[in-house]
């Protein structure tokens, strides 16, 4: 059973919905008696930094959740925001991120987008394979997603990335590190590709 | 390759969808949830709802209707009407909705702040309506175009954005459902002025148009008409670029 966490920051009913549309069934947690019954985690999240962080160590189910994923290695999928949180720190704020991914998350570097290039980068955009992935799969023609975020990872072309986007430049939006994954833009909203992604997490892990 | 937002603006009156000329005459178009049905399957970009119900500032918001809407979108919802406080926007949010638009409550600046801090800018969307007064110009109105406010096009996105709104709607009255293409004069002068994203509406008809206002400074385009209107025997059509089209008439054409 999957376990969308529910810490007070994001979109817990689109993901359920979505994993609802390609016939997988989805709990939404919020307290820690539910944990132990997930086989696996999607952790999201929208808007600030140091917000979700702080409402994701003070979520009731953290510990449980953080020996779920650190010690019995079950998988988690971080989405946007909780993408960002798997990370060391982030420019964006003060607090500590997660750090189970090595590597920062950094503001977009203005001085690399042309004018017209807007932040908060806000849309879709064509995603390029880096490394094979199961999260994958089915995703060979043209994928694209879509991201909303002023903030990506700094972490050096590296084992752990499996997804990029360019925008401006490019940047790493997608990871895989173990039984730890994580995606910038919001599969929960790009119709056909994000059912695949989240059809993915769902059957290969 | 640079893709572009195209967004079908959908307006609801009393849950019902309506298509609008100058914000004058409404007529009705049909069952908003199956408009988005319909677009959900032509895998659009994005969708922007707006509830201009004439009681919106004084009644709640339907939120069973909203969460009908994004039960069955699978893209970035927008959604705007009658959105006056804190409780509401986070309520709206934790829907599953990715933006709420305001336009009456821009003039609540300590709202804006708020819910910006809260949610983060790229939540908060500001619709700013331009209209042409009696003596020439263009001014800003807001609340269905009816109240004008004393501030300039530039200088009101320029405000907008130092409080936290994420994204600006430029909704251009005077060419709204006119097919008459959109203000690029007024797009440039809008976006050189802010580092937001700006979102052009009102006048489409082509995709040239659509091009022609991201060349002017747009970073998406917008359009209520041009995708839903009304068929010969009732019922609402909808229309929407297919992909190779999009590909090769805009965003293969763009500098």
């Amino acid at each position: 059973m999957i376990a969308i966490l529910d810490y007070g920051v994001g979109n817990v009913g689109s993901i359920k919905n979505m994993l609802k549309k390609v016939g997988q069934r989805a709990m939404i947690v919020s307290d820690a008696s539910q944990i132990p019954e997930a086989d696996k985690f999607i952790l999201p999240g929208v808007g600030a930094f140091d917000h979700g962080i702080r409402k994701l160590k003070e979520a009731p189910f953290f510990d449980y959740f953080e020996k779920a994923v650190q010690i019995e290695k079950k998988p988690v999928l971080g989405i946007c925001i909780g993408f960002q949180l798997l990370f060391e720190r982030s420019e964006e704020g003060e607090l500590s991120g997660l750090g189970w991914v090595r590597g920062d998350v950094i503001k977009f570097d203005k001085s690399q987008l042309a004018t017209k290039l807007k932040v908060p980068h806000m849309g879709w955009s064509d995603v390029f394979h880096e490394n094979q992935s199961k999260l994958l799969e089915g995703l060979e023609h043209d994928p694209r997603f879509y991201f909303v975020h002023s903030f990506h990872p700094e972490i050096n072309a590296n084992d752990d990335q499996i997804l990029s986007c360019k925008y401006g430049y490019k940047f790493t939006c997608g990871i895989e590190k173990e039984n730890i994954l994580g995606v910038q833009f919001h599969p929960e909203k790009s119709h056909k590709y994000g059912m695949k992604l989240l059809s993915n997490f769902a059957r290969n892990y | 390759m640079r893709r572009i937002r195209v967004i079908p603006t959908l307006l609801i009156q009393e849950g019902r969808l309506v298509k609008s000329l100058k914000f004058k005459k409404h007529d009705y178009l049909g069952d908003p949830i199956n408009a988005v049905k319909i677009f959900n399957e032509k895998e659009v970009d994005e969708l922007v709802l707006l509830d201009i119900s004439l009681n919106r500032h004084k009644k709640e918001i339907n939120y069973a209707f909203v969460e009908n809407i994004v039960s069955e979108a699978f893209m970035p919802i927008a959604f705007g009407g009658g959105i006056r406080n804190i409780q509401q926007i986070r309520k709206i949010l934790s829907l599953g909705v990715e933006k709420v638009v305001l336009n009456k409550s821009l003039v609540d600046e300590q709202l804006i702040k708020d819910a910006s801090f809260e949610f983060g800018s790229q939540s908060i969307v500001a619709s700013m309506d331009i209209n042409k007064p009696l003596f020439g110009g263009l001014a800003v109105y807001l609340d269905n175009g009816k109240k004008k406010i004393n501030s300039s096009p530039v200088d009101f996105a320029k405000q907008c954005e130092a409080l936290g709104i994420g994204e600006i709607i430029l909704n251009a009255i005077h060419k709204d459902g006119t097919y008459s293409g959109f203000d690029y004069r007024l797009i440039k002068e809008v976006s050189e002025a802010i580092s937001i994203p700006l979102v052009a509406l009102g006048g489409a008809s082509t995709i040239t148009d659509f091009y022609t206002a991201i060349e002017a400074g747009a970073s998406a385009v917008a359009a209520g008409s041009l995708f839903a209107y009304s068929g010969k025997r009732e019922g609402v059509l909808i229309n929407y670029p297919r992909q190779d089209v999009l590909r090769s008439e805009l965003y293969e054409k763009l500098s």
